[in-house]
């Protein structure tokens, strides 16, 4: 049998405090080399403090961590010089043309002179931007922005790459190609690293792990998450005017929370008592005099983080 | 701490230099600053600002009205100090025209003048200056009291020569030469000075923003996550300021040799040097502050009170540092601007070489390298 191959990132108990506000509370996972790990969260919940400590940007408040074998604490040039990092603000120079762009990362990644222009004609190949070569960056769509932000990230070809919320303010086609890049980026053995609050991108990933106030609190594969994680049953209600009936479903018994989900309504039940609120639902509806149809479902993730992240909070209480 | 030197990368240092260039050359705010401060400044203080007090604007009210009375006045307004604005006949008259600035000095000659001459007694004359700007008033007081001097001893002169008396010679002949600026002229002092200045406003405001625009744009984020070293990212963003000022200095020394004329007497080489030494360790200053401060704003604000305002009131540059209080002399030693107004005056107008300027271009030296290795040490390539 193969050695057991080093994971392209191990952190354990990594905390990170700012004053008295613990942004990072003691988190510890792994992602094998070639994965693609999502990392899930509200807004707030520690994603982009944890990314910066991994690329050894963000000194951490405790823990350890190793990104490409070496510690993030001890070695962050090493480390740096491993990854490729696109932060969630657009971080090129606006008043730099796409190529000039290109070429300081280039100088800065220090790409030999035999493969610099290979790798610019890949970026701009990559980012369709071949024909804008020469065009001031701060005139180009958000899209171009973030692929162009992306190819120089990974102009050095790094081994493992770091997204923070690639895709925010990014057009549903441009976002499509951009997974299409990282599903060949992973391919080729790279490991990729991406924060996200888009439930349809987390599935996506090969693993996610859910991280809120600070802590992590679910991990695992998009269907282990789904089907190994929630507690409480869903149901699936599709019913002409949901919303009429959402708030007195909510009061039924057995019955945790319902919300909307496109044109029908999703109600998770209290643990264990599923066929309780199955009942309920149906005598309510038919009570109203409403043709619809309940199904329990397997829950979709977004179900499973809402009922993730409300069993954290009543257990915060 | 391993050398600061350690492991630097000439093209990762050019990536940066380069790249800086760009900015530079595409932001209008920093090309103008660049290029229009300098010219801007050498016009207003070569041109406008001048410490010389000529044709100061002069009022009369003669109640005598002789031809003593008329002939002291014409010693007034012959001279190239005064220029005669306003013949007035009362009080009420030379206090308007002071109050309204037509005048700064006014002489009032007694109605007695003529008789108390012609008896050769003394005859009171009264010199109203305005000391609103102390500085003219001094200088006006003393060009009054110089013509009345050289009117009295006209009319002694003639007596002893119309008695045939032997000519009094007064007991002292102070002959007073001027050395270094023979024409007393205040560009001559004030231009070659006036470069320090130049200098440390587009090196230490200009830096001061480099890094903290990074930082502020959110570029520094992804730059920070790259292997570039924090002695690279400086060196690199020095490079095109550091063209940048020595440009200006050239265009300044270029300016006042043809423009102004100040008399460049000593060694051009050590001018440009020690220009070389000041200028960076102003751009040291500059990117200390901008990696203390990651706002453009407190950082450009940083710079102006720790670089200009002690280069324009501490380095002598156009306040003598020899007249201050004693504590104040005390706290220009610290400003590095002290030591090179002394540099380049002394190579400009007393042609002095590195015999007389060696301690202060020493000091400059260990300054800028103290500075710059502060910068380097203090740049963190962490965020907060």
């Amino acid at each position: 049998m193969a050695a057991e191959q080093p994971k392209a990132i191990a952190v354990k108990e990594l905390e990170k405090k700012f004053d008295s506000f613990v942004a990072v509370d003691r988190i510890s996972f792994e992602v094998s080399a070639g994965e693609i790990f999502g990392f899930l969260g509200p807004n707030g919940a520690g994603k982009s403090t944890t990314i910066r400590m991994l690329c050894g940007i963000l000194e951490p408040s405790g823990g350890s961590g190793t990104v490409g074998g070496f510690d993030i604490r001890r070695q962050p040039e090493k480390v740096k010089a491993a990854i490729g990092y696109m932060s969630q603000k657009f971080s090129l120079y606006e008043d730099l043309s796409v190529e000039e762009n290109i070429d300081f990362y280039s100088g800065i990644y220090r790409i030999p002179a035999a493969k610099k222009a290979d790798r610019k004609e890949w970026v701009l190949e990559m980012a369709g931007l071949r024909a804008n070569r020469s065009a001031r960056t701060g005139i180009l769509s958000g899209g171009w922005k973030q692929r162009l932000a992306l190819g120089c990230a990974l102009l050095h070809e790094p081994s493992i790459i770091f997204l923070d919320e690639p895709t925010s303010g990014v057009d549903p086609v441009s976002r499509r190609r951009f997974w299409d890049l990282i599903y060949e980026l992973a391919g080729k053995g790279v490991t990729a690293f991406v924060t996200t609050h888009y439930m349809d991108e987390a599935e996506y990933c090969d693993r996610l792990g859910l991280i809120y106030g600070g802590r992590l609190i679910a991990g695992g594969s998009p269907r282990e998450l789904k089907t190994g994680l929630m507690r409480e049953d869903v149901f699936q209600v599709v019913c002409a005017e949901p919303q009429a009936v959402m708030s007195d479903i909510e009061r039924l018994a057995g019955v945790r929370s319902a919300a909307l989900f496109g044109r029908a309504m999703h109600v998770i039940a209290q643990p264990g008592r599923g066929a309780q609120a199955e009942d309920e639902m149906r005598r309510l509806l038919g009570e109203r005099g409403l043709a619809a149809r309940v199904e329990r479902i397997v829950p979709s993730l977004e179900d499973v983080f809402v009922s993730l992240i409300e069993a954290a909070e009543e257990a915060a209480k | 701490m391993k050398s600061l030197f350690n492991d630097i990368r000439i093209i990762r240092t050019r990536a940066v230099a380069r790249k800086e260039f760009i900015h530079v050359v595409r932001d209008p705010f920093s090309l103008g600053m660049a290029i229009g401060m300098p010219i801007m400044m050498l016009v207003l203080f070569g041109y406008a600002l001048t410490l010389d007090v000529d044709n100061v604007p002069l009022a009369v009210w003669d109640q005598s009205n002789t031809v003593h009375s008329r002939d002291f006045i014409a010693q007034f307004s012959g001279s190239r100090y005064f220029s005669l604005r306003k013949r007035a006949g009362s009080y009420a008259e030379l206090v308007r025209a002071i109050d309204t600035r037509e005048a700064l000095v006014a002489v009032v000659v007694a109605r007695d003048f003529g008789e108390l001459i012609a008896a050769r007694r003394p005859a009171p004359v009264q010199v109203i200056v305005d000391g609103s700007d102390a500085n003219t008033a001094t200088i006006a007081i003393g060009y009054a009291q110089a013509v009345s001097r050289g009117w009295s001893e006209r009319v002694r002169l003639h007596d002893s020569r119309r008695i045939g008396a032997a000519e009094v010679n007064q007991p002292l002949d102070l002959r007073p030469r001027v050395w270094f600026n023979e024409e007393l002229e205040s560009k001559n002092f004030i231009i070659p000075g006036l470069i320090s200045v130049i200098m440390m406003v587009i090196a230490g405001l200009l830096t001061s923003l480099t890094i903290a625009g990074e930082w502020e744009r959110g570029t520094m984020e992804q730059l920070v996550s790259t292997p570039v070293k924090g002695t690279e990212l400086i060196v690199g963003k020095l490079v095109p300021y550091f063209a940048v000022g020595m440009l200006d200095v050239l265009l300044t020394v270029l300016m006042s040799e043809f423009i102004f004329h100040v008399p460049l007497r000593g060694s051009v080489v050590l001018l440009f040097v020690s220009a070389a030494i000041f200028m960076i360790g102003m751009l040291g200053i500059g990117i200390l502050i901008s990696t203390q401060y990651h706002s453009q704003l407190l950082a450009s604000q940083l710079a102006i009170l720790v670089t200009f305002l002690p280069a324009f009131l501490l380095s002598g540059f156009m306040f003598s540092v020899v007249n201050m209080p004693a504590v104040v002399q005390w706290v220009s030693y610290l400003v590095p601007a002290r030591y090179f107004v002394t540099v380049i005056r002394g190579i400009y107008l007393k042609g002095v070489g590195l015999e007389v300027l060696w301690l202060d271009v020493a000091l400059l030296t260990a300054f800028s390298a103290l500075v710059m290795a502060l910068a380097i040490v203090k740049f963190k390539k962490k965020l907060a």
